[in-house]
């Protein structure tokens, strides 16, 4: 296994932010060559290195670009969507903290290659910092050229709006991002029509994670067999990991597609002294949870999904033995609850529901028909939610359960938690204090 | 209070921004926020003019979106992240400590006006856990302990500077003209990335892994040209 380091390559330099900083590494060169190019081929190029969506569904990137008619009389818009919001997930925002340029250099190219002359990017508005230094990148793109009209001396025109939301998780989710940045209320549409038709204002619209998009310029310059020569077979590609929780060394990998999260803690220090890992989620929270028997699986999309999970945002949140199953159940489930945009009924009604149950079983006055009726709640709102967020707010309760049922009757004939909160945290004093036997 | 014109100009500024006015809504609702630290009956009502629509419509936007405070915010809005990993880590403790600290509870001020408390839902900044944000700047790895002084320099004026963000704590209003796309020029403060953020890529250096050289010999992200410059 070896590190790959391409988007966190320039990350270590102090102005790593700035044009210069970005172009002293080789910034906007991938522009430069991409618009030598034709858009088509751009996005054949895309398509052939097998880039699949980094914000979680995995989807092929070239072949979403694809999608956007041609020579129709539409204006054409690039979206990036940089809502980063899912729980765990912490890669963008320290992306476009440390390097924002990557990002517009990228949302430059795809937008030559779909043919739009207008770009958003929206970013939740909870990461001031993040905000200002997106909107200096693409002041500053605009003065060297990047951006603006006849860019790099061509006849293009592109215009990029740095656009921040306002609090809602349902706004990853991009037809309600689209509705968001229309101005509304951050609500799904149904589909078909999909974006790529009738997206923003009811015109072919790319909605792409900042991670995708800003991979772009790498394959632009390395190549389709260069990025496909890391990864596996079909997931391709250098990506961000995230490593948090009860680890000794959080904080982003950037590696190939299929290494392991015993690599990735082995390597990093692995979990914290005189604790073990009891379960992570691979991707989010929205992903269903693994346990230590998972440390083997490939990161990949294959990998994970045959191990009953999603790979997701490749957020691997670690938690030890000190950590409640049903506590952090409850916690991610009163966040789906607090989130769900109303529109649907499953969803709405059922995230409601099932905190109350979830709560009375961390009291220690549930029941196992409680267990049964959480279940058969979530078997009504997987797969008939408008959206995905009905479906992820029911990974961690029917994982929870596959895994640690034990753990949810432990609270019942003890009539409460067992677990200690204290010896969970990151200032525990005593290493061992309040671990059940 | 009340909006002036140069509010009712500012907002003309971010509706021609989009191509559809509409569009221009949420920052908007930014901008009532940096002038009124809330979203007042009257901003609605200069949203609602601009845009052609009914307050109705402005406030059912408005009150989608948990950005937007229906009572005035302090003059540092805190933060504390409960979800699931901030929460198992720390931010549970901190929350209850800063509540019992500060007298007041969930979405609620302090009475001189300066501190308002709320939790949060997670904030992209996991591998920081337990993280404060106050004024949607960054404040990692807290415990209680630093919870409290960090709103003990809030509320005598003095706040400490953020870790990932600008050299000093901006106030609520300020933060908000930044969201609604008025750039404050303080991009350049603060640092690049928090420790964390660096593990892997100095893990990659000290065991001397590189991303494979692309075709031309050059490795990603190598230093090129020296100058800093173009050509």
């Amino acid at each position: 296994m070896t590190f790959t380091p391409v988007l966190s390559a320039g990350w270590g330099d102090a102005d790593s932010f700035t044009l210069d900083g970005y172009t002293r590494r080789g910034g906007y060169a991938g522009l430069t060559k991409a618009l030598t190019m034709e858009p088509d081929a751009l996005i054949a190029l895309v398509k052939e290195s097998g880039l699949r969506g980094r914000g979680g569904a995995g989807f092929p990137t070239g072949m979403k670009w694809g999608f956007i008619p041609q020579g129709d009389d539409k204006p054409h818009y690039l979206v990036v969507n940089a809502d980063e919001s899912e729980p765990g997930t912490c890669k963008d925002t320290p992306l476009m903290l440390a390097n924002p340029h990557v990002l517009v250099e990228g949302v430059a190219i795809a937008s030559y290659a779909i043919r739009a002359s207008h770009a958003f990017i929206y970013i939740r508005g909870e990461v001031t910092h993040v905000v200002r230094r997106l909107q200096q990148a693409v002041l500053d793109a605009y003065a060297a050229g990047h951006l603006g009209t006849n860019i790099g001396g061509k006849d293009y025109d592109l215009d990029v709006v740095v656009h921040a939301g306002a609090g809602a998780y349902i706004c990853g989710e991009e037809t309600a991002l689209l509705d968001s940045l229309e101005g509304y209320r951050g609500q799904p549409r149904l589909r078909p029509p999909f974006p790529a038709t009738h997206g923003l204002y009811g015109s072919p619209t790319v909605i792409n994670n900042v991670e995708s998009i800003a991979s772009v310029p790498s394959i632009v310059l390395g190549g389709a067999e260069w990025f496909a020569s890391m990864g596996t077979e079909k997931s391709k590609g250098y990506t961000l990991y995230s490593l948090s929780g009860h680890v000794k060394n959080p904080g982003q990998f950037e590696a190939p597609l299929g290494i392991t999260l015993r690599q990735l803690l082995d390597l990093s220090g692995g979990m914290r002294d005189g604790h073990t890992l009891k379960f992570w989620t691979p991707g989010g929270s929205s992903t269903p949870i693994l346990t230590d028997e998972h440390l083997d699986v490939p990161l990949d999309y294959e990998g994970v999904g045959a191990a009953g999970s999603m790979l997701g945002t490749k957020a691997l949140q670690c938690f030890d033995d000190t950590t409640c199953i049903v506590r952090a159940v409850l916690r991610w489930t009163e966040f789906y609850a607090h989130e769900s945009c109303g529109k649907c009924t499953p969803c709405r009604e059922g995230t409601y529901w099932m905190v109350q149950i979830l709560q009375r079983l961390e009291a220690g006055t549930g029941t196992e028909e409680d267990l049964t009726t959480l279940l058969d709640t979530c078997d009504n709102i997987f797969g008939r939610s408008f959206c995905a967020l009905g479906d992820g707010a029911t990974s961690p309760i029917v994982s929870g359960i596959q895994y640690f049922r034990d753990e949810f009757i432990a609270h019942m004939t003890g009539k409460g938690c067992p677990f200690d909160p204290v010896a969970s945290t990151v200032f525990a004093t005593a290493p061992n204090a309040g671990a059940p036997a | 209070m009340g909006l002036s014109e140069k509010t009712r100009e500012e907002a003309r500024q971010i509706m021609a921004r989009y191509p559809k006015k509409r569009s221009a809504l949420l920052p908007m609702l930014h901008l009532v926020q940096s002038e009124e630290g809330y979203v007042t009956p009257e901003g609605i009502a200069l949203c609602a003019e601009e845009l052609d629509l009914t307050k109705a419509e402005v406030g059912a936007v408005a009150t989608f979106y948990t950005m937007y405070r229906r009572k005035p915010a302090g003059t540092y809005h805190v933060g504390v992240c409960t979800n699931t990993l901030c929460a198992v880590l720390g931010g549970d403790a901190i929350l209850d400590s800063l509540k019992e600290h500060l007298g007041v509870g969930h979405n609620e001020t302090t009475e001189d006006g300066t501190v308002s408390l709320e939790h949060i839902e997670c904030n992209a900044a996991c591998d920081f856990a337990p993280v404060v944000m106050v004024n949607w700047e960054f404040y990692d790895n807290q415990t209680p302990a630093t919870a409290r002084e960090l709103v003990d320099g809030c509320r005598s004026g003095n706040p400490p500077a953020p870790t990932r963000g600008a050299s000093s704590l901006c106030t609520f209003k300020e933060m908000s003209r930044v969201l609604a796309g008025f750039p404050d020029g303080r991009a350049g403060e603060g640092v690049q990335a928090g420790p964390p953020t660096l593990v892997g890529l100095q893990l990659a250096q000290q065991r001397g892994d590189n991303a494979p050289a692309y075709p031309d010999g050059t490795v990603p992200g190598a230093v090129v040209d020296k100058s800093g410059g173009e050509q």
